[in-house]
């Protein structure tokens, strides 16, 4: 394991599970500091920080929205309302969500195709700024594929947010942790990285991402959103 | 390292076509105790049913179909591949399978799981978002129901239990029970916690990415005060005479299955190209006698595995395709790995003292 690089932000990474672990391996081969919590004791996931992600420090989930520099969500759709808001306020977080009924149970209001869900989570964190990433690969894929900037073929991550410094500073994340970063446009448009999309699942290089996220609004899903959203002004629970 | 292995047929209760005429659900049923018959016959060592209430699928009374089994088979031992315990009654499930292990002769076992397939939530009055705490306080009973009896227990599940005891009562210690897994660290532990051996459902991806997850079981054992117990892999598969008439007949399954979950799930269907990087370094086992049992031999190098349990059935696939696997598995994958097996271990005795290969 390598020492944290010391000029590098602190990530925080809310969630142990799957895409927690992963991402949290990932950023420490990078050279970041990476802080991680569960929903619970720190004393719980201990060892499956140890042996999954080495180095990586467990702590509350408030200890780490507190200290980290950057905190990325991984943790269930359905928790969000559970994030430490207040403690997140002027930080960039980075939103790896995404519904999926089979966990987070059927819910309307985390599949109306008029709201993002990372506007969701943007309107529950008012003073942070939000970009989705890290969402539309599958933990194995994210697990297996990363590379070094430059190596061919190398995967591309769609990045998604409203903030252009914030943005700037996602990719820079992205591109790290061993994946080409790719805009895809405003938290609004970030639907396009969200199941149902052809970009959910997907795990292709930088030209083929692009490729997927400039087509959207000509696929059905594409004009199935645009077509809610010309209709009845969308729901955004506060 | 690993030098014994036990091999185990899983099944989803798929309903398949023959001659182009897809089978009804009662000829599926009766045709899954055949195709138990048939693995005790080519000497597999278990054959294991799921548990799913959807179209396409005869498994949803798993017991009673074990039950079926029990009586026409001898040796072969008989499992779950899993069961549903977060929507189970853990008192009925005991009793179930108490009784199958008496029908059988000490051959029942399970495979417990949270939930890999939701459909028995809506239908036994239960909340998806559950499933955890579910899972967590039914495992809690079911372990006290097979490790002391009679039994006081108490939570929010189910009304409390004092001082019961149920009939007919399992061997002391109760039946082997493993948990499955999906990828979910915490379930890792939670098997460890519970002192019960690990099934790791892998079916997507690179396997040797669950390394990490055995080393997590292993160390969580240690930090239990508990002995290593098994590991155990369950894969997708076919086997055929050539990889590709193996490759052929399962991609005219595969395709429709995953388009199926894809829609359902929200990603989009399955490529051309990623099913045969599936086949060359991922998690199906589709291929000739050879290339499944190197593919095995090669897991249990890297998951350390002494158990391979292969979902052989898969919406519509052919009878006879599937009669062929069975066979194969039996007669040539089996023998296969266990000579391959046991020449490492040769190679290892072999080795001169201080030589290290790590
Ligand atoms: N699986 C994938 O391939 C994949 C890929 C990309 C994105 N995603 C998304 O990533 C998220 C995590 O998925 P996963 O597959 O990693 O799930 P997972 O394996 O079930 O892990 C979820 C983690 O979140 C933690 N958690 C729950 N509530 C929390 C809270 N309030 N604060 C902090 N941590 C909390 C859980 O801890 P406890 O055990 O303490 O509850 C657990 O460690 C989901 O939104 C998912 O949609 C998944």
């Amino acid at each position: 394991m390598s020492e944290p690089t010391p000029s590098l932000p602190t990530v925080g990474i809310l969630g142990a599970g799957k895409v927690g672990t992963v991402l949290s391996r990932l950023l420490l081969s990078a050279g970041y500091r990476v802080l991680i919590a569960a929903s619970g004791d720190p004393s719980r996931i201990a060892l499956i920080v140890d042996v999954l992600a080495p180095g990586a420090v467990a702590l509350t989930a408030a200890e780490v929205a507190r200290e980290a520099d950057v905190v990325i969500l991984a943790l269930p759709l359905g928790k969000y309302r559970s994030i430490p808001a207040d403690l997140l306020e002027g930080k960039l977080v980075i939103d790896a969500m995404n519904y999926w009924w089979e966990i987070d149970g059927i819910r309307a209001d985390l599949d109306d195709p008029r709201t993002s869900t990372s506007e969701l989570v943007q309107d529950f964190l008012p003073a942070s700024r939000v970009v989705k990433a890290f969402n539309h690969m599958g933990y194995h894929d994210l697990d297996e594929g990363p590379s070094a900037a430059g190596a061919a073929d190398r995967k591309a991550i769609g990045i998604a947010g409203d903030d252009d410094a914030a943005l700037t500073e996602a990719a820079a994340l992205v591109d790290a942790a061993g994946f080409d970063p790719v805009r895809v446009g405003t938290l609004r448009d970030s639907v396009s990285l969200q199941p149902h999309s052809e970009l959910f699942g997907a795990n292709l290089p930088a030209a083929g991402v692009r490729d997927a996220a400039a087509r959207f609004s000509s696929t059905e899903r594409g004009r199935e959103v645009a077509a809610a959203r010309a209709g009845a002004p969308a729901l955004r629970p506060r | 390292m690993t030098t014994e292995i036990e091999f185990g047929l899983n099944s989803f209760g798929d309903v398949p076509s023959d001659a182009g005429r897809t089978l009804t659900d009662p000829e599926t049923v009766r045709l899954l105790v055949d195709e138990a018959k048939l693995a005790e016959r080519v000497g597999l060592d278990v054959f294991s049913l799921g548990e799913h209430y959807r179209e396409g699928h005869v498994d949803s009374a798993t017991p009673v179909l074990l039950a079926g089994i029990a009586t026409a088979t001898e040796r072969i031992r008989l499992g779950t591949a899993v069961t549903v315990l977060s929507t189970n009654d853990p008192v009925r499930l005991y009793n179930e399978f108490s009784t199958l292990d008496a029908l059988s002769n000490g051959r029942a076992q399970l495979v417990l799981g949270r939930a890999s397939q939701t459909q028995s939530f809506p239908l036994f009055g239960y909340e998806l978002e559950d499933y955890e705490h579910l899972f967590e306080e039914k495992l809690d009973l079911f372990m006290k129901l097979q490790r002391e009896m009679p039994t006081t227990w108490q939570g929010t599940v189910r009304s409390p239990l004092t001082n019961q005891t149920l009939h007919p009562t399992m061997r002391p210690g109760g039946i082997p029970t493993w948990i499955g897994v999906g990828g979910s660290p915490e379930s890792v532990v939670r098997a460890a916690r519970y002192g019960l051996p690990l099934m790791l459902a892998i079916i997507g991806g690179q396997p040797e990415r669950f390394a990490g997850h055995v080393d997590l079981y292993f160390r969580a054992l240690e930090q239990f005060g508990l002995p290593r117990l098994p590991v155990g892999q369950h894969a997708l598969g076919l086997i055929a005479d050539t990889d590709e008439e193996a490759a052929e007949t399962w991609w005219r399954s595969w395709e429709p299955l995953v388009t199926q979950m894809g829609r359902e799930r929200g990603f989009y269907p399955p490529t051309r190209d990623r099913y045969e990087l599936e086949l060359a370094t991922g998690a199906l086992f589709v291929g000739s006698p050879e290339t499944v049992a190197q593919k095995i031999v090669r897991m249990t190098d890297e998951l350390q595995i002494n158990r391979f349990d292969l979902k052989y059935d898969i919406g519509g696939l052919p009878v006879d395709a599937r009669a062929r696997t069975i066979e194969l598995f039996g007669t040539r994958v089996a023998p296969r790995v266990r000579e391959l097996l046991a020449e490492k271990a040769d190679d290892r005795e072999q080795q001169p003292v201080g030589a290290t290969h790590e």
